[in-house]
């Protein structure tokens, strides 16, 4: 009699392990984004961030966190002794102590190391104490921002004015990049996250100009910011490969001529004024980056969250498709919220040839191609289509594009499967709608990052629009 | 003088066989009833006996992400509700099985089945099955297009399907899959068909 009550309890225990395991992960996963103090630490071998303990008044962080991602560590601790080896570097530190023995050598630490079961927290004003004599070579810290940097990794970056009509501010920076972008009246804000970006010589630039008036450079809590001011509303626009952003005002569309879009980009529509388009043709494809903002999307790896791989492939694609004459807009071009109604909104109203809406998953091969599942139709009503069947019309239109690409992918030796999917928002679409998920290529999910991956995939996918460019642009 | 020990042997010997007397007699009382109730009642474990069915199951596999029809015998209840209902657990069973081609998350279960007006079925999910479910485009539909197959093939008449989680409507399962819409039986016995083709 008691199994029925026991299952339901067991269940409701481990839905409410469950949910704290997937709210402590979460709180992992998002990292940075709470009020969580911080440091971000940029190398030659990888560039992560770390959260801060507070201990006496002291901010403390755990070595074996900082060396691990940097090389061979092992660490012992026994009762109020912790030894570690880095690389071939042997280091011994006693709880309670500042003095510590690195490689042979004693000297004090500015605060007492502290051992907290066998995790080892050093304060944070010692770190260009402690570090360079275990990694052995020099680091810079800046400490009101809790940014250190390993070795000379420092990206950097340049700003010049064009005072064209409109006007635009174009920065240059010595390695790709990849902030969120941001933007609020008068201001555009770029958050770098985990670019070891080094600030100009001077962290206020003013501009003799109207429209983009200033920028500023600030750090803060292990991450870097560029905020330009202007008095219109401003968009960022990536190329180079990353290395070069281009902010200028948001473009009215409607005043545009039909080719403007090629070769120049776009401003996310939650950015700028909504584009009035209608009767206007001039987008080839629109670009969902899916997820966004506090939907993020799949976790690919602790670090790698799916929102950020689909912005990474949609602007890679936007690129691929501009340089073959399609011009491409993204719905997104940075960190925001949309929700899939917005989505369906917006790219109705461009009336793009094609709808393309871009997934990661963590597992699986190769991509798969999606296209509506339509739930059946109501004929009793002629005079108006439901919603979530907006996309009825365009369906056929669809699943023809999916063919050409499955016909690329396959001579481009990338496995594919393709079906119908209940994703939103392809339903509410009415023009020839897509989804690609992108599985992770062979070395795994870190391999999303990879140029040649991105490239791979985006490029098939534009040389197959752009063979079924005359069927979609014959069809709208 | 009786010993200590003993008294207290006595007394615990006394409480338990007494305890048992009362739990028998509450089983037997039970027993009798439940049974006229039997179509309400929803068993926790599989009927151990009874007759077996040969059933057809529409079988998630990940890689290369297909849906694979297979014959499975057992023992179903009697009863349009309570068969939809072991049919679905049957099912999950399968996917959380260590080897399971398809892994769902430990503690996946269905909640009930219901077959309200004719034609349209309604499966409530717990919250283990949908919070643990994997995100992904390909994973989710997966799952979905099985369960709704596997409903349709061996429940005649079936039209529409509505999945919940914790008796409530949930917008995606884990991100992907549309949860807010009916599912229609006859869509996805085309998109099973695309995913079957696929083997
Ligand atoms: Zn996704």
């Amino acid at each position: 009699m008691t199994t029925p009550h026991r299952r339901r309890l067991g269940a409701r225990v481990s839905a409410v392990i469950l949910a704290l395991t997937v709210w402590v992960c979460g709180s992992f996963v998002s990292g940075s984004s709470t009020d969580e103090k911080r440091i971000s630490i940029y190398s030659t071998v990888a560039n992560y961030s770390l959260s801060i303990t507070d201990r006496n008044g002291q901010g403390y962080v755990g070595l074996l966190e900082i060396l691990d991602p940097l090389g061979t560590v092992r660490a012992k601790a026994s009762r109020d002794r912790w030894k570690i080896r880095y690389n071939d570097v042997e280091s011994d530190f006693a709880t309670g102590k500042t003095r510590v023995r690195v490689h042979g050598n004693d000297f004090d630490l500015t605060a007492p190391f502290l051992l907290e079961g066998n995790r080892g927290l050093i304060p944070l004003s010692s770190l260009t104490l402690l570090l360079p004599r275990i990694l052995g070579g020099p680091v810079t810290y800046h400490e009101a921002s809790r940014r250190l940097f390993v070795g000379s990794v420092g990206v950097r970056f340049a700003a010049q004015i064009n005072k064209t009509v409109p006007p635009s501010l174009v920065l240059n920076f010595s390695s790709p990049v990849n902030p969120t972008v941001a933007t609020e009246p008068g201001k555009l804000r770029m958050t770098f996250k985990r670019e070891p970006l080094v600030p100009l010589d001077t962290q206020n630039l003013s501009f003799d100009n109207k429209i983009i008036t200033s920028a500023a450079y600030l750090e803060e809590n292990g991450t870097a910011e560029i905020t330009v001011n202007g008095s219109a509303p401003l968009f960022a626009t990536f190329s180079n490969d990353g290395r070069t952003i281009t902010i200028a005002p948001a473009p009215h569309l409607a005043t545009q001529s039909p080719n403007q879009g090629v070769g120049s980009s776009t401003a996310s529509p939650t950015e700028s004024p909504n584009p009035n388009t209608s009767g206007t043709r001039r987008y080839f494809a629109v670009i969902d980056a899916a997820h966004g903002g506090d939907d993020r999307g799949a976790t690919l790896d602790p670090q790698l969250a799916e929102k950020d791989v689909t912005l990474a492939f949609a602007r890679r694609l936007q690129q691929e498709l501009e340089s073959r004459g399609m011009a491409a807009m993204l719905l997104r071009n940075n960190d925001t919220n949309l929700s899939q109604d917005q989505r369906a909104s917006e790219t109705n109203s461009i009336r793009p040839a094609i709808y393309i809406c871009l997934h990661a998953a963590a597992e699986g091969t190769g991509v798969g191609l999606y296209s509506a599942l339509l739930p059946s139709g109501d004929e009793t009503r002629k005079t108006f289509t439901p919603w979530n069947r907006a996309q009825a019309s365009y369906l056929a239109a669809s699943q023809s594009a999916i063919k050409i690409l499955r016909t690329e992918f396959d001579s481009n030796h990338v496995a594919n499967h393709s079906f119908s999917a209940s994703l939103k928002p392809l339903n509410n679409v009415t023009v020839p709608a897509i989804a690609v998920e992108v599985a992770p290529p062979q070395i795994g999910v870190s391999g999303f990052n990879s140029a040649e991956y991105q490239q791979l995939i985006s490029a098939s996918i534009s040389m197959a629009l752009s063979e079924a460019r005359t069927n979609l642009e014959a069809a709208r | 003088m009786i010993p200590r020990h003993l008294l207290i042997g006595v007394i615990v010997l006394l409480a338990i066989s007494l305890t048992m007397g009362v739990y028998v007699w509450r089983m037997r009382g039970h027993v009798v009833e439940t049974q006229p109730m039997a179509t309400n009642s929803k068993p926790v474990t599989p009927p151990v006996s009874g007759p077996t069915e040969q059933v057809t199951l529409y079988v998630a596999d990940d890689d290369p992400g297909i849906l694979r029809a297979q014959s499975f015998r057992i023992p179903l209840p009697e009863g349009r509700q309570q068969r939809a209902f072991e049919l679905l657990r049957a099912l999950l069973g399968i996917y959380l099985d260590k080897g399971s081609p398809h892994q769902l998350s430990a503690g996946s279960e269905v909640r009930d089945v219901y077959l309200v007006d004719p034609g349209i079925a309604v499966i409530d999910l717990n919250s283990a099955f949908a919070n643990g479910h994997r995100s992904g485009v390909l994973v989710e539909e997966l799952t979905v297009a099985s369960l709704v197959q596997t409903l349709a093939a061996n429940v005649p008449g079936l039209v529409r399907v509505k999945i919940l989680v914790d008796g409530e409507e949930r917008d995606t399962l884990a991100g992907h899959a549309d949860l807010m819409n009916f599912y229609d039986v006859a869509a996805v016995g085309q998109m099973a068909s695309q995913l079957q083709a696929a083997q």
